[in-house]
Parts: structure tokens; sequence; C-alpha cells
């Protein structure tokens, strides 16, 4: 066992990149469910951007159509989501798991001749003057440029929902669907926008995972991600900067177990591989003892009636 | 004459299977306070959301100062100057007063100028509010006056009020009264839907009566009695609810020194209740929603477990007994939540009947349940009751809340109670339909039934109570004969106004 082979700034850096596609995934599901609508298909949005992605950037050789492709993908997905629970006004739990099971083959079958291929690389952006900063330069600013948008996407949702009229009307669809239509506010058409949201995040999330982060195309490779940010936006209690910590907790401590693990530590590789879902949820049950609360509307289905 | 700021021209509007409004008319003047009468169901809702362009009409035309109006959405009345206080409030909990303020405008200001601007309108009109409070704290009056002041703020011409008052004690109703008149004096038109007919007797300079859906008569209420009023809402004498002797006979129920704490987070606290009711006698119990009348009915039904000694029933210890022991005994009870509580909304009647109705009637057998005569039971109250609906096999949820009121209410009814204990015994139905059940209740009384009737419509407990007491945060006041109290003092019963100030307008 040697920790000193463990180096700190690598770890950081690096724990940014593992929590990146989490970040991705659970903010644009915070969107929607602030919205009032709970969609458990996040998983197979991810999965199915993965491919998308992944699929554009080798044909077309360009990362950035990638992840234009992965975004699209995950919003196409959701728009199944759409369809079901906005207009046939079908049961949110059972349409978002099947867009999951649906998701998860639907890759699978799109991904048969992209196994074992490498995709194009991005590329690290790296900042003058400010990548060169010893210690901070190489762990917040030499990398790839998804990652920074994960966090301008955190920023601008924290800015939308708290300052603009917009994120207002949003919070009020998801409160209180009736009122918000009695006010004369567009109750689905303001849902089905967050759902395609919530969709494109999902997608870029997926990419991230299989252009940035491994990056090579197998079956499932999402595992289980996609889920972990589904718990992560409630016990971030529908905050856009615990969305952001709360990923960052799970990614580090991810990659501190790997380390660990690479490093020999005595302990069971097992307890090492659930420490982050364990820590992270002890974490955020802790921070969500305050009293705010789900959107009251919360998957329930909105049907104007007069 | 001059033009009439709003003119309804034979408005119609159909649904599948009803016609909601069939050739409305009626005009509204400047500054007039206009009274919009009806039963339920009888279209005034219908007819205001035509009007707030939330429903548009089949046929007909609206006339806005003498041009044509055809909102297409909400949005579009607003910025005519119409503006609605809704009946069931369209606010969001979790939002703070501003925010729900601003939701309700076409173009808001920045929130730090809304903000002084609430304080400013509200303080004019005598309706206090801060404006960074989290509308879910707010007391119903409170949530009133962010539906009015968002309203106001908008410099309305019209104003639509959708039954305010029957949430308010009635020191809030005067506060709002006071606001109203104010608003009538500044030349605002307000169209009132209530049907409480004092209230428009006091307030409103002319009258529009709708009936099925068609505009059966109009009035000055000033100079028509309530009577009148209400006959021509029903279409038919009105009977009032009547009883014969008020013999008493020994206590039934006798509730003493009973302290509990809410069953759930938001729950008031029943705190040292004290009450006795003989048999023949009822006892109205008033209050403002949310002082302890869901935990009062829950712990005379048994829903919620107390000391032994605490509840005696002819003498007999029943605080730890729980519902159907209760049941068995002759301890019964309607609570107010029709759908979910009273009744399991996606069953059928017949499957109703049963749940509450199995022990004293026999409904089941070693286990097995005898659906026969569940099924004559269940139609056994829908004939007595004139519920309104195809047979028994029919859902809870399918019958409109008068008609499903009065089959919960006869369930309970129809089985003998000894004690009856009911919340809300009318809320949502119609006066006809609400004169029912309240004789209903007399004539049980008159057989001998101690009966508490927990509600807020003053009106009601007036009329059938023999003695009335009040809730207030969860402390009952002394039970006082109920004939020759006044509204003043009534009202100190419940508790004045709640902390609320009175409007120096």
């Amino acid at each position: 066992m040697d920790l000193g082979e463990i180096n700190p700034i690598l770890l950081v850096a690096s724990l940014m990149v593992a929590a990146t596609p989490l970040l991705l995934a659970a903010i644009g599901e915070l969107v929607v469910e602030k919205a009032g609508v709970l969609n458990l298909g996040v998983e197979g949005m991810m999965i199915v951007g993965a491919i998308s992605g992944f699929a554009i950037s080798v044909e077309t050789g360009s990362p950035w159509l990638g992840f234009i492709a992965a975004a699209i993908g995950g919003a196409v997905l959701s728009l199944l989501f759409v369809l079901l629970t906005q207009f046939a006004l079908a049961n949110q739990v059972a349409s978002g798991l099947a867009l999951t099971l649906f998701g998860l083959g639907f890759s699978a079958l799109m991904g048969q001749r992209y196994v074992g291929i490498k995709p194009p690389s991005m590329g690290d952006v790296h900042i003058p003057l400010l990548s060169d900063i010893p210690v901070i330069g190489p762990i917040l600013f030499q990398h790839d440029p998804i990652l920074y948008v994960g966090i301008a996407i955190i920023a601008a949702v924290w800015a939308t929902l708290k300052y603009t009229r917009v994120g207002l009307i949003l919070r009020a669809v998801g409160e209180n669907h009736d009122a918000a239509h009695a006010l004369g506010y567009k109750v689905i058409k303001i849902r089905i926008i967050a759902i395609l949201f919530g969709g494109a995040c999902a997608g870029l999330g997926g990419a991230y995972i299989s252009l940035i982060r491994v990056p090579q195309w197998t079956e499932g490779m999402t595992a289980g991600v996609g889920w972990i940010a589904l718990a992560l936006v409630v016990f971030a209690s529908w905050k856009p900067w615990r969305v952001l910590l709360g990923a960052y907790l799970f990614g580090g401590i991810t990659v501190l177990q790997l380390n660990l693990q690479a490093a020999g530590v005595a302990i069971p590789v097992e307890y090492l591989a659930m420490s982050p879902y364990i820590i992270t949820i002890l974490v955020l049950v802790i921070l969500s003892a305050d009293k705010s609360r789900a959107p009251a509307s919360l998957g329930r289905t909105f049907h104007a009636s007069h | 004459m001059t033009t009439p700021l709003l003119s309804l021209q034979g408005l119609t509007k159909a649904y599948p299977g009803v016609v909601a409004n069939d050739q409305v008319s009626f005009d509204i003047g400047e500054g007039e306070v206009h009274a919009l009468l009806g039963e339920n169901g009888a279209g005034k809702s219908t007819l205001v959301k035509m009007i707030y362009g939330l429903v548009k009409p089949d046929s007909g035309t609206m006339l806005l100062r003498g041009q044509n109006f055809a909102p297409p959405e909400p949005r579009a009345a607003r910025s005519d100057g119409i503006a609605m206080v809704f009946q069931h409030f369209s606010l969001f909990d979790a939002l703070n007063v501003a925010e729900n303020i601003a939701l309700g405008m076409e173009n808001p200001p920045p929130m730090g100028d809304l903000a002084s601007r609430i304080r400013e309108v509200s303080e004019t009109y005598g309706l206090p509010l801060d404006p960074y409070r989290t509308v879910g704290d707010l007391s119903a009056g409170e949530r009133q006056r962010v539906e009015i002041i968002r309203c106001l703020l908008q410099d309305p011409k019209l104003l639509i009020m959708d039954e305010p008052t029957s949430v308010l004690t009635p020191q809030e109703v005067n506060i709002l009264f006071e606001t109203l008149n104010k608003l009538r004096s500044e030349g605002t038109s307000i169209l009132y839907i209530s049907h409480k007919l004092e209230e428009i007797r006091t307030l409103c300079d002319h009258a529009t009566i709708l009936r099925l859906g068609k505009n059966v008569g109009e009035c000055i209420p000033a100079e028509t009695s309530a009577r009148d009023m209400a006959e021509m809402m029903v279409g038919s004498t009105l009977q009032t609810p009547e009883r014969s002797g008020r013999d008493f006979g020994e206590v039934a129920l006798d509730v003493s020194g009973l302290s509990v704490p809410s069953p759930s987070e938001f729950g008031t606290a029943l705190r040292n209740v004290h009450l006795t009711v003989r048999k023949g006698e009822v006892l109205g119990i008033g209050g403002v929603a949310g002082n302890g009348q869901d935990e009062l009915l829950g712990v005379l039904s048994g829903e919620i477990q107390t000391p032994a000694d605490a509840i005696k029933f002819n003498g007999q210890a029943i605080g730890m007994l729980g519902p159907t022991a209760r049941r068995k005994i002759g301890v019964l009870t309607a609570p107010e939540e029709r759908l979910g509580h009273a009744a399991a909304p996606d069953m059928s009647l017949t499957e109703n009947a049963l749940l509450t109705g199995s022990v004293r009637e026999g409904l089941e057998s070693s286990g097995f349940l005898k659906w026969n005569e569940t099924k004559q039971f269940a139609e056994k109250i829908i004939d007595a009751f004139d519920v309104r609906t195809p047979g028994p096999e029919n859902a809870a949820r399918s019958l409109s809340g008068g008609n499903l009121q009065k089959f919960v209410i006869g369930r309970e009814v129809l089985q003998n109670p000894d004690v009856l204990v009911v919340n809300q015994p009318t809320w949502g139905v119609d006066a006809a339909a609400a004169a029912s059940i309240r004789q209903a209740i007399l004539d049980l009384a008159a057989k001998g039934t101690a009966v508490v009737c927990i509600s807020q419509d003053l009106d009601e407990l007036m009329e059938i109570s023999d003695s009335f007491a009040a809730l207030n945060e969860g402390r009952l006041s002394a039970p006082r004969e109920a004939t020759g109290l006044t509204v003043d003092e009534i009202g100190l019963m419940m508790g004045g106004a709640h902390g609320m100030e009175v409007a120096h307008v």
C-alpha cells in the first residue's frame, strides 16, 4: 500500500470529470421536476445520448457535432415521454420506467457497429495565464469545454429560476398547475419545454461518458448514473448549487476509491465500490434537513378541465 | 341611460350532455356591485370564466364599454381591465406574496418596486400584507388579500369575486366589504358571486339570478327579501328546516378535559376541550377552518384515540375504542372531506355503503359480505335522500359534490345513531339539498339522537343548533344557548378576526 502514489492535484481534476455526467443529468431533471414532472427516464435518455453522440462524432470526426447530436438524441427520446404523459395523460412513473428500458435496449441496437472503436478526442481548453497557475491551474483550468458548459448550465439554471420571470412561471407551474392555468399560463407548453431541456441535458451527460470519461462505447455504459441523478435532485432539495456539490462529492469519492484500490488499501473492493453511493446519500440527507420541499404538483397529471 | 361597462348578450356555452349557459344576457353598470346568484351547477362559474377568457362561448357577444369584447385568454381579459378573485384560491403556497402577485400581472415591475407598491396599495385599502411572507403560512383571510391586491394593482375596471366570503370570519367579512365599498366609490364595478343572500342584500346594487344556465330574473337586493331571492334560485318554494319540541334527555356524549396533539404536522392540537350533548340536542360548533375541527372529529370518531375517561358515551368510557367499535355502540361520524375520507372515490356507492354500514346494518357474516343486503341499503339511502345517480353501482367520484354529500350524510342517518357527529354537512351543497340535509339532522335529533354539528357556516349553525360553541386554536369556548346569540358575540367566541386589524378606510 502506498498512499503517496495518489496525486492530489490529479485527483481533484479527475473528480470534476467524474462528476460531470451526473451533474448534467441532474440539473436537467431538476428543471423538469421544478415544472412538476417526474421523469424517471433519465438513465434511458443518457444512454441514448451516449450512443447518439458517439456515433455522430465517429462518423463526422467532430466531438462538437457529437455533443449536439447527443443533446438532440436525449431530447427526442424525452419527446416520447411528452407524448405519453402530457398528451395521453399516462402515469409519469410508469412512462419514465418504460423510457429507461426502451432507451437501454434501443441504444444497444444502435451501438452494435460501434463497439471497440475509439472516438475523436475533444482536447482540453488551456486558458492562457490561468491554466499556468501552479496547483489551481491544472485543477480548474485545464479541462475539456463540456465540463465548463456543465457548470455554466448550473449557474444559468440557478439564475433563471431565481431572478427571471420565466423561472418564476416554471416554478409556479410545478407548484400548482391548476392555479397557473387559471392565471392563463400554458401549463402543457411549459412542461414540454422543461422535459425537452431535461432530455437534452441527460443526453449531454451520457455523451460525456462515452466521448470523454471512458471514451468508448459499450452497452449499458451509463451504469446507473441516471438513477443517482434522480436521487441527487431530491437530496439537493431542488437547489442547483447543491446539485453541483452533490455531484462533486459523488465524483470525488468515486475517483478516490479507485485510487485507493490501485494503491492496494486493505479494505475489500466491494466496500470501496459502494462508498460513493453511501457517503453521497448520507451527506445529502443531512443537507436536506432544511424545510424546502418538493414542488407540490410533482408527478401529478394535469388536465385542463373547465 | 349611459353605456354599461360590460354588456352580455345571449351568451351560450354547452358541454357534452349539459348546457352550462343558455342565452344569458345582463348588463353591469359603471361603479356598480352586481350580484350573480345561483345554486351549484347553475352556470355561474362558466359565465365568469367566459368573461375572464378561460372559456370561449359557443355563441353570444360581450360588449365592454360598447366595444366588442371576446378575450381569447385571461391575459387579454386582464389587459382590458378585468380582474378575478377565485373561489378556490389560485395561489402558490411555496412562493412569497410578491412572487404570487407578479404571476398575476402582465408586466410586473422589478421585485423591489413591486414590494413597495404592494405595501402602499394594501395600506390604502386597509388590507395590510407583508410582500415577503410565504403564502403557505398565511391565514385564509390573508390569502384572499393577496388575491385582491393582485387584482387591485392592475387598476381593474371590473373585479370579479367568486364566493369570496366562504372562508372568512364575520369580522373579516366586514373588512372585505369596507374595501369593496371603497372600490365602488372610486368607480370600479364588481361582479359578486355568492349564494349567501344576506351578504348580497347588504352589499350589492343589482342582482341577476341564474338557474340551470338560464337568466331567470333580476332584482334590487336591498328591496327583495332573502327568501324571495332563494326561491328564485331554487325555482320552487323553499322548505325551511323545522323541528317540533326541544326536549332533551340525559347526557349522551360527555367529553371532559380532552387534550390531544394533532396527528398531522400542520394540524392544531386540541386543548382542554369540554363538551356535553344531551339526547335530542344539536350542538353547533363554529370556528374558522384549521382551528381543530378535523382533530375534534377524529377524536369523536375514534380515529384518534384518547385516554378512555376523556370521552364518555351514556356514562361508558369510550376514549380507547376505535371507529368500528364506536359504530357498534351507536356513535357515528361523517367527516368533512367527501372524497377520500367520508367516501372512497373509486369505489361504488354500494361498496361505500358497506364501508361504514357493515357493523350496524349486519352486512357481513363470518367474514363474507352480503352484497344483496348492501345494495338494498345503498338504494335505501339513494331513495331517502334523493341522491341523483343512475344507480348504486356508480363510483362515488362520479357524483356531484352535493349528491355525494347527501349520500354520506344519509348513510349515517339511516343507521339510527345514538350520537352523530358531522363536519361541514352542507359544504358546497346547493340551497335545496342543504335544507334537506339540515332537516334530516333535525329529524334525527327529534327522535332522540345527540348531534354534534361542526360547521363554518354560521347561518346553518344558527338554524339547527340548540347550543353553540366555537373552536379557536384547539380550544372550545363554553357552549351557550343558540337562540339570541348575535353575530358579534359569535365573532368574539370565534376569537375575533384572528389578529387582523380592522380596516380604517
